[in-house]
């Protein structure tokens, strides 16, 4: 259990220096490279919530496809390579005031609710075995719907995304 | 102090999500504000599976899973948003795309 809490630290520790560093590095490119980081720890945080068909997943998509459209998207506007000129707006002090003041926000009221409650571990350890296939028997059984919903929203999403950016 | 408290998840999405917030609002590259609604979204998923294993029950997981599927679709299409942008005023510049301002 320290072991657990060792890691979650260190992980968490990068996540949150990745968060700060892809919305205030200047180059694009290094932003995208930081997300990468956050979006790996985001899924060796799931490994460590014992769902490890979410972290796959997460690697398998948000790692090796959005990323890749992102950076996709970086060289097709030709954003420069370089250090980029000024990429924050004028009222980016109004933008810290929000984030400054949601995170106190969420911060007080979660450490108010939820004070010590620990992550059920009874839970999860009957979970450790494996939770793919309990995934999968919600999936395809109570879910079913939504999941239909979802591949056509896929399908919709892909045929906008050809609609809006062929040349014609 | 041994286990893993659900809190600490929630407080790392916490984080995640200001970060998120500040980003989209604060950055003029209509790319990074992309990556950072993926920050965001990001965010609600650790909330997500932490609460789904704090209640022992799998809805947590699979709701995620419906989010990055939302989540892939919606940067396709913000993406595919973002070149037609580009291909009309050969920037990215989300402060020049102002025709709704009063």
């Amino acid at each position: 259990m320290v072991a657990q809490n060792i890691f979650f630290y260190v992980i968490a520790a990068v996540m949150a220096f990745s968060a700060i560093r892809v919305v205030t590095v200047k180059n694009v490119v290094h932003a995208a490279m930081y997300l990468v980081l956050v979006l790996a720890g985001v899924a060796a945080q799931y490994v460590l919530l014992a769902s490890e068909f979410l972290a796959a997943t997460q690697v398998l998509i948000y790692i090796g496809a959005i990323v890749v459209l992102v950076l996709f998207g970086v060289m097709l506007t030709r954003a420069k390579l370089g250090e980029d000129v000024n990429l924050t707006n004028d009222y980016w002090y109004v933008g810290a005031f929000t984030g400054v003041i949601l995170f106190v926000l969420l911060a007080t009221s979660l450490l108010d609710h939820f004070g010590d409650e620990p992550l059920d571990q009874a839970n999860a350890s009957t979970q450790i075995s494996g939770n793919t296939e309990q995934v999968a028997d919600a999936l395809f059984a109570p879910y079913l719907v939504p999941f239909q919903a979802v591949s056509v929203l896929l399908l919709a999403a892909l045929v906008g995304a050809i609609a809006l950016a062929r040349k014609d | 102090m041994d286990d893993l408290m659900l809190n600490q998840f929630l407080l790392l999405s916490a984080i995640l999500f200001s970060t998120g917030v500040y980003g989209v609002l604060a950055k003029r590259n209509a790319v990074i504000v992309l990556m950072s609604i993926e920050l965001i979204l990001n965010a609600v998923n650790i909330n997500l599976v932490a609460f789904g294993a704090h209640n022992g029950t799998i809805a947590g997981s699979v709701f995620a899973l419906f989010v990055i599927a939302v989540a892939a679709a919606e940067v396709g299409v913000g993406l595919a948003m973002v070149l037609v942008i580009y291909r009309n005023r050969k920037s990215v510049d989300l402060d020049e795309v102002a025709q709704m301002k009063g």
